[in-house]
C-alpha cells in the first residue's frame, strides 16, 4: 500500500507540474502580455513602449525561467527603474527592498497579486473557495443520497416498471446541462411573470412574489432555503443522473449473483436481501464514481455561479480568465488541478479499501 | 393586423413550418421499419421503443438542420422594429412580404427566436458530429497501439491522456479559445496535428489490409491521400488552392478545443477495449497465421470493439453538443450575433424574469437533442447486448 501511494504521489506531483507549466505558458503568451501591459500602463502605448514596459517589469525573459520563479525554485528577477530604484519580483512585494528574499514563488507561499480584485491571489481564491465549499456541501447532501436511492430502487428489480421510469429520469437529467436546467428552473420557479410563482402567489400559498430567488448573491451573507435551493438543485440534477445510472448498473449486477439467489432461496425477505446482502457490494462502484464526479462538479460550479451570480471559486475563475488576470488564473488552475488529482487518489485508495477482492501489489 | 396567437395556434403554425421534416422522418421510418431485418444493428434499433424515440428526436434535428432554409420564418439576423422581447405568437407590426408572426417571440434585439433556434441546430449539427468523429479517429489511432503494444508507448500516452483529463474543461476552454491565442497560431498548430490523424488512420487501414494487392492498395491510398491532404490544407491552414475546404478561424479554434477535450477519453476507452480483446483466441490465431500487428489491430481487434464504440459515439456527440453550448454560454469563440444555442441562452438569461422565451427555447432544443442522442445510445446498447 505504501509503495502504491508513493508511486501515485510521484505521478501526481509530475502531473501537477506539467499542468501548471501548461497553464503558465498559455496565460503568458505574447498577446496576453501585450494586453496586460496595455491594461496596466496605458491603452495607447506603441509597440516599442510595450516592449520596454515588458522588459522593465521582468516579462521579457524565457517562459521556462519565469515559471521557475513563479514556482519558487529559481531566484526572482532583479533590475532597476530608470531613476535607479531597485526592482524585482521579490523586491516589489517586500516592504523593505534590502531585506527582500531571493526566492518568492508558490512554494514560498507567494501566490502573487490579482489585478482584478486588487488583492492577494490567496485572499481572492480563499474567499471564493469558502463560498464554493458551502455550495458543494449542500450539493453533496442533496445529490449523493438521492442518486443512490434512485439507483438502488431502479436496479433492485431489473426491467420492472420502476426501473424503466427511474432510468428514464436518470437519462433526462444527464441530458440536461446546468445552463439548461438552471434557466428552466429559474423560469419555472423564480420568475414573477412565468411558471409556478404567479399562480402560487395568486392562491396565497407564498408570501413573497416568487417561490425561490433567481440569484444567489444574497447567499454570500446568509444561506437560506429561498436563495440557495435553485443553484444547489441545478448542479445536483446533472451529476445525479450519472451516479444513479452507475449505481443501477452495479446493483443489477449484484442482484444477479449466486449469493443473492441463495439468500432468497433460504427464505430471506426481498427487503432483507437488498438491505443486508446487496447494498454493501453494490455501493463500491458508485463511491469511485462520486469521487470522479468532482472535476465535473467543478464545471457545474463555474456555470452555476455565473448563472446565479454567486461569488465563489467558479465566479473568481471566470473573472480571472475574462480579465486576463494572469496570476489569479494560475492560482485558480493550481487549486482546480489539485482538487482533481486528490479526488482521483481518494477514489483509487477508497476503491481498494472498500473492495477486499482487489489487492494492490 | 392579426390577433396574437394562442399556444394552440403557435404550435399548429410551427408544425406546418416543420412540414419538410415530418415528411423526411416519415419516409425514413417507413423504409427502415419495412427493411429492418436486413439492416443489421441499425434495423434492430426499431425493435426497441427507447431507441426508436431517440432516433426520431435525433433525426428531427438532423432534418431541421438540413431543411433550415425552408423552415425559418425570418432572417435569423434581421431586427424588426417593435418586436423586442415580444411574447410568442406576436404578429408583426407591418408584415409586407414577411411571415406575419414571431412564432416563439422576439429576443432582446428584436430577432425571431424560432428562426434562430432552427439555424442554431444547423450550427450545432455541423460541428458536433464532425468534432466527435475527429476525436474518435485520434483516440483510435493512438489507443489501439497503446493497448496492443503496451510498454513505454502505453505509459507515455496514458500519462498524456490523464494530463488533459485532469484539466477542468472550462479552464481549458478559457485557455484555448481566446482571440489572443488565435494570434499566436497555436490553434492552427493543434489543428495541423489533430487533422493528420484521420489521414494517418485511413492510410494504415488500407495498407494493412491490401499490402498483398499493390494495385488496389495504391488506388485506395492514393485516393485517401489526395482527398485527405486537399481537405487538410484547406481546413487546417486555410490554404486550399481550389477554395472548397475552408474554416473560419473562430470555428477552427472551437473545433480544435472540442476535439482536444474529447480525444483522451476516447483513447482510454479504446485502449481498455483493446487490452480486453487482444487476449481472445482469434487474435492469437491471427498472430500464429503471421499477420502484421497493424492488420490485427485494425482488422481483427477494432471491428470487434465496434459495439461499445458506436454507443459511446452517440453519447459523445451529445456531450460535445453540451460542450459547444458551454462555450457559447461563456461567449468563447463565437461572434456576438451567432445563433448557436449556447450563446442564445447566455444572451437570454439576463432578462430571464421579464422575457423567458429567448433563453428557454434554445435551452429546450439543446436538451431534446442531447436527450435524443442518449436515448439512441441506450437503445443501441440494449440491442447490441442481445447478440
Amino acid at each position: 500500500m505504501a509503495r502504491f501511494l508513493a508511486r501515485r504521489l510521484v505521478t501526481m506531483v509530475l502531473t501537477a507540474l506539467c499542468l501548471t507549466l501548461g497553464v503558465f505558458v498559455l496565460t503568458n503568451l505574447q498577446p496576453n502580455l501585450v494586453k496586460l501591459a496595455k491594461t496596466e500602463a496605458s491603452a495607447r502605448m506603441t509597440d516599442a513602449e510595450v516592449e520596454t514596459w515588458l522588459a522593465r517589469n521582468g516579462y521579457a525573459r524565457p517562459a521556462l525561467v519565469r515559471y521557475g520563479e513563479w514556482l519558487g525554485v529559481l531566484p526572482g528577477w532583479t533590475g532597476a527603474d530608470p531613476d535607479g530604484r531597485p526592482r524585482g519580483r521579490c523586491i516589489d512585494r517586500a516592504p523593505d527592498p534590502a531585506a527582500a528574499p531571493r526566492f518568492c514563488g508558490v512554494l514560498q507561499g507567494n501566490w502573487g497579486f490579482s489585478t482584478v480584485f486588487k488583492s492577494g491571489v490567496i485572499d481572492a481564491i480563499g474567499r471564493g473557495l469558502g463560498a464554493t465549499g458551502w455550495l458543494m456541501l449542500w450539493v453533496m447532501i442533496v445529490m449523493v443520497p438521492s442518486a443512490l436511492v434512485l439507483g438502488v430502487l431502479a436496479g433492485m428489480r431489473e426491467g420492472s416498471a420502476t426501473d424503466r421510469s427511474l432510468s428514464t429520469v436518470a437519462i433526462v437529467t444527464t441530458a440536461t446541462p446546468e445552463y439548461v436546467s438552471g434557466v428552466v428552473l429559474i423560469v419555472a420557479l423564480a420568475s414573477s411573470t412565468a411558471g409556478l410563482s404567479p399562480l402560487l402567489a395568486e392562491w396565497g400559498l407564498i408570501s413573497g412574489r416568487t417561490l425561490f430567488l433567481g440569484t444567489a448573491t444574497s447567499a454570500m451573507e446568509k444561506i437560506t432555503f429561498w436563495n440557495f435551493t435553485l443553484p444547489v438543485t441545478t448542479i445536483a440534477l446533472y451529476g445525479m443522473g450519472y451516479i444513479a445510472r452507475m449505481t443501477r448498473a452495479s446493483m443489477t449486477e449484484v442482484m444477479r449473483e449466486q449469493y443473492i439467489r441463495t439468500a432468497r432461496l433460504k427464505g430471506v425477505s426481498f427487503r432483507q436481501v437488498v438491505m443486508r446482502h446487496a447494498l454493501r457490494n453494490a455501493l463500491i462502484a458508485p463511491f469511485t464514481v462520486i469521487m470522479l464526479q468532482f472535476p465535473w462538479l467543478l464545471n457545474g460550479v463555474v456555470i452555476v455561479e455565473t448563472l446565479f451570480n454567486y461569488k465563489g471559486f467558479g465566479w473568481t475563475l471566470v473573472q480571472a480568465a475574462g480579465n486576463n488576470d494572469i496570476e489569479l488564473l494560475l492560482g485558480c488552475s493550481v487549486v482546480a488541478v489539485v482538487v482533481v488529482l486528490v479526488t482521483q487518489l481518494i477514489s483509487d485508495v477508497g476503491y481498494v479499501y472498500l473492495n477486499p477482492r482487489i489487492r494492490v501489489s | 393586423m392579426m390577433e396574437p396567437l394562442g399556444w394552440g395556434g403557435i404550435l399548429a403554425r410551427a408544425a406546418v413550418q416543420f412540414l419538410p421534416v415530418w415528411i423526411a422522418l416519415a419516409a425514413v421510418f417507413a423504409v427502415s421499419i419495412r427493411f429492418r431485418r436486413r439492416l443489421g444493428l441499425y434495423g434492430k434499433l426499431f425493435d426497441s421503443g427507447i431507441g426508436m424515440a431517440g432516433f426520431a428526436i435525433v433525426m428531427f434535428w438532423v432534418f431541421t438542420a438540413l431543411f433550415a432554409g425552408w423552415i425559418i420564418t425570418h432572417d435569423p439576423l434581421a431586427q424588426l422594429s417593435g418586436m423586442r422581447n415580444v411574447a410568442p405568437g406576436t404578429p408583426l407590426a407591418s408584415a409586407e412580404g414577411l411571415y406575419p408572426v414571431y412564432l416563439f417571440g422576439g429576443d432582446s434585439l428584436a430577432r425571431d427566436v424560432f428562426s434562430r433556434m432552427v439555424v442554431g441546430a444547423q450550427r450545432v449539427l455541423a460541428i458536433a458530429p464532425a468534432a466527435t468523429l475527429f476525436a474518435f479517429m485520434m483516440g483510435i489511432t493512438l489507443g489501439v497501439p497503446a493497448g496492443y503494444f503496451s510498454g513505454r508507448l502505453d505509459t507515455g500516452l496514458t500519462f498524456l491522456a490523464n494530463l488533459v483529463l485532469a484539466f477542468p474543461v472550462i479552464l481549458l476552454f478559457y485557455l484555448l479559445v481566446t482571440p489572443e491565442i488565435r494570434a499566436t497560431g497555436i490553434p492552427t498548430a493543434l489543428a495541423a496535428i489533430l487533422f493528420l490523424f484521420p489521414i494517418l488512420f485511413l492510410t494504415i487501414l488500407w495498407n494493412s489490409r491490401f499490402f498483398t494487392n499493390p494495385r488496389k492498395r495504391s488506388i485506395y491510398i492514393g485516393v485517401t491521400l489526395a482527398v485527405g491532404l486537399w481537405a487538410y490544407s484547406g481546413l487546417a491552414f486555410n490554404a486550399d488552392p481550389l477554395g472548397v475546404f475552408a474554416m473560419d478561424p473562430n470555428l477552427l479554434n472551437v473545433f480544435v478545443a472540442v476535439v482536444f477535450v474529447n480525444a483522451p477519453t476516447v483513447f482510454r476507452i479504446v485502449r481498455g477495449l483493446t487490452l480486453d480483446i487482444k487476449t481472445r483466441d482469434y487474435v492469437a490465431a491471427a498472430q500464429t497465421r503471421g499477420e502484421g500487428p497493424w492488420y490485427i489491430m485494425l482488422w481483427e481487434i477494432l471491428p470487434n470493439a465496434r459495439g461499445p464504440l458506436i454507443v459511446d459515439f452517440c453519447l459523445r456527440i451529445g456531450y460535445t453538443t453540451i460542450l459547444l453550448g458551454t462555450l457559447g454560454f461563456f461567449g468563447l469563440g463565437v461572434s456576438p450575433e451567432s445563433p448557436d444555442w449556447g450563446s442564445t441562452i447566455n444572451d437570454g438569461r439576463r432578462l430571464l424574469t421579464i422575457a423567458p422565451h429567448p433563453a428557454v427555447v434554445p435551452a429546450l432544443a439543446l436538451m431534446s437533442l442531447v436527450l435524443g442522442l442518449n436515448l439512441l445510445a441506450d437503445g443501441l446498447r440494449e440491442e447490441s447486448l442481445k447478440d
